[in-house]
């Protein structure tokens, strides 16, 4: 049995959660005050997972980087995997918010995607 | 979006000058437009548009507009695609230097000075971060110190690292951000120092930003000495007691070579004050009524530089009704919004640290936004006139840092027999 405190964030109370998980289910939960709290703690406990936002090296821009960010949450233990391996690639503009920079990053299921448009350097 | 060279600026006549390109000033222009103001124009002393949000790449942005969750440099281009495609004119790398009570403004760029003469003004030049000389932090003055903001600029815009072991001053959701920020750049962020008690940014961001990296989170702790001759070397933090007293032996030296400063932001209100637009001291913004007219007849404010916003989804929403009341004191050419002579002043009393809008100069159905000053479990929030209650609404949780809305219709006879009203939060 694995016992954690969880500080809930669905809401700005910030319930503190306690919650017994044997790494599969969730055994007890103590100091929520709402559904939502049991929930959130139950993906916290179980399966953290993180949205995560940060920027690509663009050769060619306006802006020396475009931001990105993973298009769904990935598995907290992730992310920093995944970061290395962001920091090794540089894209060309233009780049159009939205596009796809990496498909399926480390076998998550989850693409990683640009969230601003950088458009070719004008050439004065 | 450069119309520097494509506008002829030189005695521009428009119905809606909007001061600011931000989320603010970009809201309330594609309002104004679809209001029916004819010529538009939106003018940033910056390169580009959506003022602070296109550093802001992390996500949580735009929920409660949208219900969906976006970082701030998607939600920027969702409203900077929508001025364009409205025709309201973006005009760049130019800066406002004066405004007078004629809605004359003077502006200045690579092309010369030049007078813009507006029929409605909206004010919406959002905000700045307090720095080390607004707290005054003593000790040497080298290199290194950053507020939260210039480090995100650095990092998330020019691809410029600010540092290796890094202390952050001040718990609030910049700070926070960029704490998280700088340790997935690599960096090592030694702690995250507040004054307070108790964390000033959101849970939210206490749990994703600190907890998950394991970043220490000191409360009831300050910096008293910064160290260094070139470059940052050290900090020096003390415990501070309930009174907020500096709790001498407790001094602990830190090496550093970073700081990064989060204490909080100022409304931005040079222009307002030197047209002589009343300002309230307790939100360093001006006075408004509940059309966002200042003491000024036919000049508005939005956005941040009318107070500091918790969300932007609330700040987009007042700055688009902003620009829909500017709109129709232009088209009516209607001096008599703003009648500055009759009016109920909102005053707020116990529990409250401000409300907007600071007075109700007609009567209908007003909005307004406050901020309380504590946080508390169960509360009630009422409007009180001459000692009789006349509102009041149960409030489950409340706290500082989320602002709270709520609706009041405000009778003519109420508005012909009251002065002031108090907004109050009890236990």
């Amino acid at each position: 049995m694995n016992e954690k405190t969880i500080t809930c964030i669905i809401c700005p109370i910030g319930c503190k959660i306690f919650v017994k998980t044997n790494g599969k289910r969730i055994r007890f939960t103590a100091g929520y005050k709402c559904k939502k709290g049991i929930d959130y703690a139950k993906n916290e406990a179980l399966d953290p997972r993180r949205i995560l936002t940060t920027s690509i090296l663009v050769k060619g821009g306006e802006w020396p980087l475009v931001s990105v960010k993973s298009i769904k949450p990935v598995p907290k233990d992730k992310l920093f995997p995944i970061l290395k391996q962001i920091k090794k690639i540089t894209i060309n503009a233009p780049v159009i918010s939205g596009q796809i920079i990496i498909k399926n990053v480390l076998n998550t299921g989850v693409d990683i995607v640009a969230t601003k448009t950088i458009k070719k350097q004008s050439i004065n | 979006m450069v119309e520097l060279e494509r506008l002829k600026m030189s005695d521009l006549e428009v119905d809606i000058a909007v001061i600011g390109g931000g989320p603010a000033g970009l809201s309330a222009a594609i309002s104004a437009k679809q209001k029916g103001a004819k010529k538009v124009i939106v003018i940033d002393r910056n390169n580009w548009f959506g003022g602070i949000l296109p550093q802001c790449i992390h996500d949580g942005f735009g929920i409660e507009e949208t219900g969906k969750s976006m970082t701030g440099s998607e939600y920027a281009e969702i409203y900077i695609k929508k001025a364009e495609k409205k025709d309201i004119h973006l005009i760049n790398e130019t800066m406002v230097l004066k405004l007078n009570n004629n809605k004359d403004i003077t502006v200045i760029n690579r092309n010369g000075l030049h007078k813009i003469r507006a029929k409605a003004i909206i004010l919406a030049m959002g905000c700045r971060e307090k720095t080390r000389w607004t707290t005054m932090i003593p000790g040497d003055r080298p290199s290194g110190i950053f507020t939260a903001g210039v480090a995100q600029a650095f990092i998330n815009l020019y691809n410029i690292m600010v540092g290796k072991n890094i202390v952050v001053l001040g718990s609030g959701d910049v700070g926070l951000i960029m704490a998280r920020r700088l340790k997935l750049e690599g960096a090592n962020v030694l702690c995250v120092v507040e004054f307070l008690p108790n964390p000033s940014g959101l849970p939210r961001n206490v749990v994703q930003c600190l907890d998950d990296y394991d970043i220490p989170l000191l409360l009831s702790h300050t910096i008293t000495c910064i160290h260094g001759r070139e470059r940052l070397e050290g900090v020096t933090i003390a415990q501070v007691d309930k009174k907020m007293k500096i709790i001498h032996g407790t001094e602990k030296k830190i090496k550093c070579d970073t700081l990064l400063l989060s204490l909080g932001l100022i409304p931005e209100n040079e222009l307002s004050k030197a047209v002589g637009i009343k300002i309230d001291n307790l939100t360093g913004g001006p006075i408004v009524n509940q059309f966002f007219e200042t003491s000024i007849s036919g000049i508005f404010a939005c956005g941040n530089c009318l107070h500091v916003y918790d969300i932007v989804d609330n700040l987009s929403k007042d700055a688009k009704n902003t620009g829909q009341y500017a709109t129709e004191y232009a088209n009516s050419q209607n001096k008599g919004i703003n009648n500055n002579n009759k009016y109920i002043k909102i005053i707020p009393g116990s529990g409250i640290r401000y409300v907007i809008p600071q007075r109700v100069t007609k009567s209908g159905k007003v909005h307004f936004r406050l901020r309380v000053e504590k946080s508390k479990e169960k509360s009630t929030l009422r409007i009180v006139d001459k000692n009789k209650e006349i509102f009041n609404k149960k409030l489950n949780f409340v706290t500082p840092s989320n602002m709270i809305g709520f609706n009041f219709n405000i009778t003519s006879e109420l508005l012909k027999s009251s002065k002031n009203l108090e907004v109050v939060l009890d236990e």
